[in-house]
């Protein structure tokens, strides 16, 4: 006699919590070989904005927190990633269809980058900021910080786990909240990695991750007055430049379309969501 | 007489002898534009100037032709070394010319010989004496061995530091192997000019840097032309907006300097008398026209009174007059259209409720000009409290505690620069951690150098000009070109099983 399973139900994940989308909207992902998997939640304007305000809410304190706290809170991550390999490895092979040793391979490299970006957290300031020797009495550093909210559409198609991965962690490492829009077709690991998010002492509102039509959310994140910065990587087949005039409204920084594989560990990912703060700190005379 | 009457003291014009006219300067010579010319004027008496060429569509493509050429022929194939001693030679050459164009600045300009003469040029001689050491050590820029020039730049700037943000636009460009095609603003071309002469002295190639004049149309179609990599503009947040969606979807790299309403904060223990002069120095400085102008002082509430009293009477020893005069403190409004500006936010303001008072200042008969006004009691919604006035204007708001400055202080879209006054490190470092703002000034304010780097957060811009981080900004990765580049073949590669599973 076969045990019969008790299958998940995949919803979003806004601000800590896993609510279903407010527009009562589902829509069904198929595994590649078409077979039913789940329906995932269909996420709306709403629901995109509720996100919003909670990574709002979420930025004054991470980016308030030691960077070795960062550093230790995402390594804590990747812990549990490793920890729950088995599941990441059946959902990334069902989904996509890829031989076990490929989605072995693609999760082990999640696993690896969540470790490689997690180091830099107390690090890149050093890299990327310095003194200035000017010309007069002043103590003169630039340091960079987190730009904000940081809007993201997840590569789409392939890479499910390992491209949000390599879209959210850069983002995250210097103190930005993120947006992240899941791979429409593939979208069920990135809702397992928010179930590892919300065990791994990350605190609520940090990563929100949204299911559903990127073409139908992306707009309203691109236009939205509280985002920060809006990170293009999975946009390639959207009307992504609609998406940057949208954004230049409130001067958002955009990082377009990659024409590299995106899940190259990059320092240039960290740097494209940091700003660089200057501060002339006046010598008293003695 | 009294004390503060003074002996006009008239720095000499003999030194400048301008032209009637001047044209547009492409591949390294003085050409006519083909659009139609208009006269630059001195904003202190209304005084024509000279005539400006317009640069047309046509002048635009020669001169983003001839810097492509520049580029790919010649500088960007040159060692580092001879750039940054081309560079050298252009810092020597402002030195070296340094009164002539202090006069230019503040006949063209309408800002005082003081500060022309004191900061604009010594600043600019700075910019290119920093920028030229950089050019052979582009490795230790921070992107890796041998990084790579991002090709032609579009550089638009802005009247208020017209010599200077040319400088802040050139120099880095061409250290970092660029070549530029600048457009000053219309109403304050003439030092771009003299900037043109002095360019060929110093024996640069032809194309390296090219100057077209013009309004707003020809900024457009030169940020615009497609054979452009680089925009790099300084201005209102509004023409920033308007780049940020033109080049939406192209390769060009873009770094935008844009509006400020930058908070000055005063606590209680601040050393007062060099608040009251950095209060001063923050927005009376070059008339209010700076970005980054402490517009909003807000002031701890038990020191409000005393704050307030004490600027009134500081602003009342301002000279303002004769931009020329070595005892001027605060010169002409740029422009009419300025102008007219300034009085119509300072009418609001009063409109809104807010307490106006405008130091007793003898305006001249001819030319544009507003005298230092102070707004107290400005509420936070009130427009003299969220839009750049860009004018000798002060809008004064009060806090009680830490936390309630810091939450006005970054009330506000932009996010350019800041001012803390306070007596205790401790207390200022941690309000520096929390202003949302590219620059802080601590105990000081409306500072610059070639070595710190300058921008905004927010809706001021993205990208920083000055410092290393400056030079980044006209460089590429050797290996990571597509970083910023819109790649056709995104996702090809990893978007195989698209639609396989519909």
């Amino acid at each position: 006699m076969t045990r019969l399973a008790v299958p998940k139900t995949y919803k979003l994940f806004i601000g800590g919590a896993f609510p279903r989308s407010e527009s009562g909207r589902t829509y069904e992902v198929l595994a590649a070989n078409g077979d039913f998997l789940a329906n995932a939640a269909k996420a709306s304007r709403k629901d995109a904005r509720d996100a919003v305000v909670a990574a709002r809410k979420a930025v004054s304190g991470w980016s308030g927190a030691t960077a070795y706290n960062r550093g230790q809170v995402l390594y804590r991550v990747a812990e549990l990633l490793e920890g729950r390999r088995a599941q990441f490895v059946d959902e990334v092979q069902a989904s996509e269809g890829l031989s076990g040793r490929d989605a072995e391979a693609q999760v082990d490299e999640a696993v690896d980058t969540w470790v490689w970006y997690a180091g830099w957290a107390d690090k890149f300031v050093q890299v990327a900021g310095n003194a200035n020797p000017v010309s007069g009495p002043f103590f003169n550093l630039s340091v960079p910080e987190p730009t904000g909210v940081v809007a993201v559409v997840a590569p789409q198609g392939a890479l499910s786990l390992l491209g949000l991965v390599a879209v959210v962690a850069p983002a995250l490492v210097t103190g930005n909240t993120v947006v992240a829009i899941a791979d429409e077709q593939h979208p069920l690991s990135a809702i397992s990695l928010t179930e590892v998010l919300a065990t791994s002492d990350l605190p609520a509102g940090v990563v929100n991750v949204l299911t559903g039509s990127a073409a139908e959310i992306a707009p309203w994140l691109a236009s939205h007055a509280d985002v920060n910065a809006l990170d293009l990587a999975g946009a390639a087949e959207l009307d992504w430049v609609d998406l940057q005039i949208a954004a230049a409204d409130t001067l958002k920084r955009v990082l377009p379309p990659d024409g590299r594989d995106v899940a190259t560990r990059s320092l240039e990912r960290i740097k494209a969501f940091t700003e660089m703060k200057t501060v002339w700190h006046t010598k008293s005379t003695l | 007489m009294t004390f503060l009457d003074y002996a006009p003291a008239p720095e000499s014009r003999s030194i400048l002898s301008l032209r009637s006219s001047y044209g547009l300067f492409i591949d390294g010579e003085f050409v006519d534009g083909h659009g139609d010319g208009f006269h630059t004027v001195s904003p202190a008496n209304e005084e024509v100037l000279a005539e400006i060429s317009t640069a047309d569509g046509h002048d635009v493509d020669l001169a983003v032709q001839a810097a492509r050429r520049a580029h790919d022929k010649v500088w960007s194939r040159m060692s580092g070394a001879d750039r940054g001693k081309y560079l050298f030679r252009i810092a020597r050459l402002v030195q070296e010319r340094a009164r002539e164009l202090a006069v230019a600045e503040s006949l063209d300009n309408g800002k005082p010989i003081k500060e022309s003469r004191d900061v604009d040029v010594p600043l600019v001689a700075a910019w290119f004496f920093y920028y030229a050491g950089w050019a052979d050590k582009l490795d230790y820029a921070g992107l890796g061995t041998a990084p790579r020039s991002l090709g032609v730049a579009a550089q638009v700037i802005p009247w208020n530091f017209p010599l200077l943000m040319l400088a802040w636009k050139i120099a880095p460009a061409l250290a970092a192997g660029n070549t530029v095609v600048l457009k000053p603003a219309e109403t304050t071309s003439l030092t771009a000019l003299l900037f043109a002469e002095i360019v060929q002295q110093a024996g640069l190639p032809s194309g390296v840097v090219n100057i077209v004049t013009g309004a707003g149309e020809t900024g457009r179609m030169l940020v615009n032309h497609p054979d452009i990599d680089k925009v790099a503009f300084t201005g209102s947040t509004a023409v920033g907006r308007e780049i940020a969606r033109s080049v939406a979807g192209t390769s060009k790299r873009v770094t935008l300097e844009l509006g400020g309403k930058a908070a000055n904060i005063v606590f209680d223990d601040a050393p007062i008398d060099q608040a009251i002069e950095g209060i001063v120095n923050g927005i009376f400085f070059n008339q209010g026209h700076v970005c980054c102008a402490g517009s909003r002082l807000l002031v701890q509430e038990n020191v409000h009174e005393e704050v307030v009293d004490r600027l009134k009477s500081r602003l009342s020893t301002l000279r303002m007059g004769d931009p020329l005069d070595k005892n001027t403190d605060i010169g002409a409004i740029n422009s009419a259209e300025q102008l007219q500006r300034i009085r119509e936010l300072s009418d609001i303001g009063e409109a809104e409720g807010a307490d106006r008072w405008t130091a007793d200042c003898v305006i001249p008969d001819n030319g544009f000009w507003f005298a230092p006004t102070i707004f107290d009691n400005v509420s936070t919604s009130s427009r003299i409290a969220r839009e750049e006035i860009f004018g000798p204007v002060l809008s004064v708001l009060t806090f009680r505690t830490p936390a309630e400055a810091i939450a006005k202080a970054n009330n506000t879209p932009y996010g350019l620069s800041a001012g803390i006054w306070t007596d205790k490190g401790s207390r200022m470092l941690a309000v520096a951690d929390k202003l949302r703002a590219g620059v802080i000034w601590a105990n000081t304010f409306n500072r610059f150098d070639p070595a710190s780097p300058f921008g905004g957060y927010k809706e001021s811009g993205y990208g920083r000009e000055g410092g290393r981080h400056g030079l980044t900004a006209y460089l590429a990765p050797q290996s990571a070109a597509a970083i910023v580049a819109p790649a056709d073949t995104a996702g090809k590669t990893t978007r195989t099983k698209k639609g396989s599973a519909k």
